[in-house]
């Protein structure tokens, strides 16, 4: 009895063990073995200075406007119609390209169907089709309908950076090792980002489609570990003060952190003018933001930015 | 206006914020402080509003009328952009007898401008206020002080400004952006519309790019809004609205000529 007893504890003690190794093995994220010698690990990308643009010809400029062009792949629920809804008629009407990708298909809006339940299937297949229908766009900006996003900041931000070369940018979490672009404040990617990440989606071991872990991995988590397999490491974007331009919270939320941490600097040390991203308004909120970022304006201040994005045809919000 | 209570929740931020772009500014309480505030023999509250702004202007034209053209109260929940006031400003005499603001219609038959939305006096304006207290042509018949104004103004024979940009759409507001921006269907007018002398447009139209105005605005908003309004910004974005852009091109053209 006595040794009955015991075999079954021995048992269940190993099978505990291996159990738990095993998980542990699924979400271990290995370190990259340098197959590649300019493994350069910037961890931030910041946008250049004016200053710095104006070394450039005329026709060097019109050379870059022309290449940034963004497209933006836009994860959308019918669940979440209003967002959705929102979405069409705020700020993507900025990017070069907005494509929805639906998990089903809704009567009031547009989308291609993807006809795909879990989220990391249907990221991967929006991933995918956006690349094999890039055209001849090399910017990527892939957002939920709950972020608003200002394109031309984006633009900016990328502006002489070359898309030939893998970037992953956005706001930067740490968990553990791994250095991941948090999914509600957009998540950019470089063409050449984008080409490695559709190609190891097709390694299994590397980049599953369904998780063998016991406990899945968020999206956004997942795309850092299968980027990492490539040599792609996220960034943080930043402007030219350092000061991130990729927000998970919205402006109030900032603000309201601002006026605890620098009472006497509140917008100062908020927020940048250059912002990208915000996350967490409400719909209402964002056609209000509409207004404020494209048209809410102090009369007399001029920029003489080095370059002019024209606003999007037949839009009356911006 | 403002009043001891609220200097550290509400008229702190604006210390800090859009007051410092005016040429002076004067805080009116019932309080004398270091904040600094004036001190009116006035007690607070609603009902007291009014005398409260006869008071104020009273003590500006004793004290301070040759330093400034024009002269605007505002509450302490009010988010003002100044530069945009002055651009409205700019087309008007301070010289003669004007009153600018956000314009309604009942009760005074040339109608009054909204105490909420903020609303300026030029010089000959604000004259013209004193005389009618020194003389009683103007009286504290009420204590809804910006339609009583409104009264000793018309008495007065002080012209209302129309405000609104060349596209016709407002720039000061008595409610906060939401309440005019959002998309809306066509429907019979709002609670907050119904005193509007300018047939009022919902959504983006409702509002001119070089906004003066806000109401009902604390705190956060307060920050929120001038961080919109002065950094926040697409970059290189050319602006549809440009009112001074064609007149600019046509004096090159002449020019050339």
């Amino acid at each position: 009895m006595l040794s009955e007893g015991g075999s079954f504890m021995k048992g269940m003690v190993m099978g505990g063990l291996f159990c738990l190794v095993l998980s542990f093995l699924g979400s271990f994220s290995p370190s990259l073995e340098s197959s590649t010698d300019d493994h350069h690990h910037h961890h931030h990308v910041k946008a250049q200075s004016n200053d710095e643009l104006t070394h450039f010809s005329d026709s060097q400029m019109q050379q870059l406007i022309s290449e940034v062009r963004v497209s933006c792949i836009i994860m959308v629920q019918p669940k979440i119609l209003v967002y959705w809804a929102t979405a069409v008629d705020t700020w993507s009407k900025h990017c070069d390209k907005a494509v929805f990708y639906t998990s089903e298909s809704s009567k009031a809006l547009e989308a291609v169907d993807l006809n795909e339940k879990d989220e990391w299937a249907r990221l991967r297949k929006a991933l995918k089709h956006a690349y094999e229908n890039a055209g001849d766009l090399r910017w990527f900006f892939v957002a939920q309908p709950t972020t608003f996003a200002i394109i031309e900041n984006l633009k900016y931000l990328v502006l002489t950076k070359d898309a030939s070369q893998p970037f992953y940018l956005g706001n930067v979490m740490k968990s553990g090792e791994l250095e991941y672009v948090a999914y509600d404040g957009g998540i950019v990617l470089s063409y050449e980002a984008l080409k490695r990440l559709v190609h190891v989606f097709q390694d299994e071991a590397k980049c599953p489609e369904r998780g063998r872990a016991l406990w899945k991995l968020s999206e956004e988590k997942q795309i850092a570990v299968c980027l990492k397999y490539t040599g792609v490491f996220a960034e943080n974007g930043e402007d030219v003060h350092g000061k991130g331009v990729f927000n998970s919270k919205s402006v109030d939320s900032l603000i309201t952190d601002s006026m605890k941490d620098n009472p006497t600097n509140v917008v100062e040390g908020c927020c940048s003018d250059m912002a990208v991203t915000f996350n967490g308004m409400s719909p209402n909120q964002m056609q209000v933001m509409m207004f404020g970022v494209y048209r809410l304006r102090p009369y007399g201040h001029d920029f003489h930015d080095s370059l002019t994005f024209y606003p999007p045809e037949g839009s009356d919000n911006d | 206006m403002t009043g001891p209570k609220n200097l550290e929740s509400r008229t702190k931020h604006i210390r800090e914020t859009w007051a410092k772009r005016c040429n002076k500014v004067l805080y009116m309480s019932s309080v004398k402080t270091d904040f600094p505030t004036v001190e009116l023999n006035v007690s607070e509250g609603r009902d007291n509003l009014y005398w409260k702004t006869i008071r104020a202007f009273q003590y500006i034209h004793r004290h301070h009328l040759d330093e400034a053209d024009w002269f605007l109260k505002a509450d302490d929940d009010t988010f003002v952009v100044v530069d945009n006031l002055r651009y409205v400003l700019s087309k008007y005499d301070p010289e003669k007898p004007w009153y600018v603001g956000r314009r309604f219609t009942p009760f005074v038959s040339q109608g009054y401008m909204s105490g909420g939305a903020g609303y300026v006096l030029s010089k000959e304006a604000l004259r013209r206020f004193i005389k009618g207290f020194d003389t009683g042509q103007c009286t504290h018949f009420s204590t809804i002080e910006d339609m009583a104004l409104g009264k000793c103004m018309e008495t007065m024979k002080v012209k209302l400004a129309d405000s609104r940009d060349v596209k016709g759409r407002q720039t000061f507001h008595p409610y906060p952006p939401r309440y005019y921006l959002i998309r809306q269907q066509p429907r019979p007018r709002p609670w907050y519309l119904i005193y509007e002398h300018y047939e009022p447009i919902e959504g983006p139209g409702c509002c001119s790019d070089f906004v003066v105005s806000f109401h009902y605005i604390y705190g956060v908003q307060l920050y929120a809004l001038e961080y919109l309004t002065y950094h926040l910004r697409p970059y290189g974005y050319k602006h549809r609205f440009n009112p001074d852009e064609e007149t600019e091109l046509n004096k090159e053209a002449l020019v050339g000529v």
